[in-house]
């Protein structure tokens, strides 16, 4: 089965890329600056609005993470391609 | 971006018997974090696009890098 | 435990079949400072370093393995559909024949992946030199890559990995910095 991705689905995989990159860039951070507060605040803030931004990507185009990590529709999804490097 | 320059320059000894094309100046890159110690709180930093095109959250530790491989010069796959 | 993204950290785009660039690839996929050398070697030394820098070990080993993944996306597409002449002109003849379109952990001249390429020393200054001198290889490696292909796009996605080579090495520093200190005391810089 190869079905077709629109340009939203790469606009919507791009927006959660750069939210998470923003969190590993700041994780990395934090581990050798574990004082810092307002990056601690940063983060905080930026790992509610990779969640929101996740959820609605999931709903569109299926579980990111397995093992109960994310939900899945019917039939089971995680099974589905696309795998990430056939994107 | 970062003000400080990122390269440095060499300049090889050149023999008289040595049959490539002498290169009169070699070249190397010192990145920005040799010159940090430790990060300082509260550095500025790029937009969210921005960091992640280039690889890193502050513009504090960037280092750009261009290809020597100039448009179509590459050897055919 | 880990859990599995099924996305990369990074776009991956190539803008040609090219299998002579994908055997350069290679050597950042099974070679002596490639990606998943670095993986292996940060997440193997947070059993015997000091528990303040296992942290960094952890998630810097972790995202380790994402590069790992674009790595092998690149040759992927790089190598995707070329046929078996197309690849023993790029040299990966004898790769093909062992192999197929399969990948391998080897390095570009195919001598295959070896614990020896990784150090555990346990001590913690001795393996974070260790760490910052392979994330700085990684760097170089990168550049010389970088410069073997006209390939904008690829150039794109190695131009971050190897910014990433650079953060990765100043937070060892930090970390080195952090084991250097008297006591547990917290630092505030």
């Amino acid at each position: 089965m190869s079905k077709q991705l629109g340009e939203n689905y790469y606009r919507k995989l791009l927006e959660l890329q750069q939210l998470e990159f923003a969190l590993v860039e700041l994780t990395l951070y934090l581990d050798t600056h574990p004082n810092d507060l307002q990056a601690l605040q940063q983060f905080n803030q930026l790992a509610q609005q990779r969640q929101q931004c996740a959820t609605q990507f999931e709903m569109e185009y299926g579980p990111l993470m397995q093992f109960g990590h994310s939900f899945s529709k019917y039939p089971w999804q995680w099974v589905e391609t696309p795998w990430p490097w056939q994107v | 971006m970062n003000a400080t320059k990122q390269t440095r320059d060499w300049y090889p000894f050149v023999g008289p018997f040595d049959p490539c094309p002498p290169k009169y100046v070699k070249t190397y890159v010192v990145p920005p974090n040799q010159f940090i110690p430790f990060q300082p709180m509260n550095l500025p930093q790029f937009p969210l696009a921005d960091a992640l095109r280039l690889g890193t959250l502050w513009p504090a530790l960037f280092s750009p890098y261009e290809s020597k491989c100039r448009p179509g010069e590459a050897q055919k796959g | 435990m880990w859990i599995y993204q099924k996305k990369l950290q990074y776009p991956v785009r190539v803008s040609k079949c090219d299998p002579r660039v994908a055997r350069y690839l290679v050597e950042q996929y099974g070679g002596a400072d490639g990606e998943l050398s670095a993986a292996l070697r940060y997440l193997n030394q947070r059993y015997s370093i000091p528990d303040k820098v296992i942290g960094l070990l952890t998630d810097i080993g972790t995202e380790e393995f994402a590069h790992l993944e674009m790595i092998a996306t690149m040759i992927y597409k790089l190598t995707k559909d070329a046929t078996p002449r197309q690849l023993e002109e790029a040299g990966l003849g004898p790769n093909y024949v062992i192999h197929d379109n399969g990948l391998f952990y080897n390095n570009s001249s195919g001598v295959p992946w070896t614990a020896a390429y990784i150090q555990a020393k346990g001590d913690p200054l001795a393996d974070l030199y260790e760490d910052i001198a392979a994330e700085e290889k990684a760097r170089a490696t990168y550049q010389w890559i970088i410069d073997m292909t006209d390939d904008v796009d690829l150039q794109d996605s190695l131009k971050f990995l190897r910014e990433r080579e650079i953060v990765h090495a100043m937070r060892f520093k930090e970390a080195v910095e952090m084991i250097k200190a008297d006591r547990d005391t917290k630092k505030v810089f």
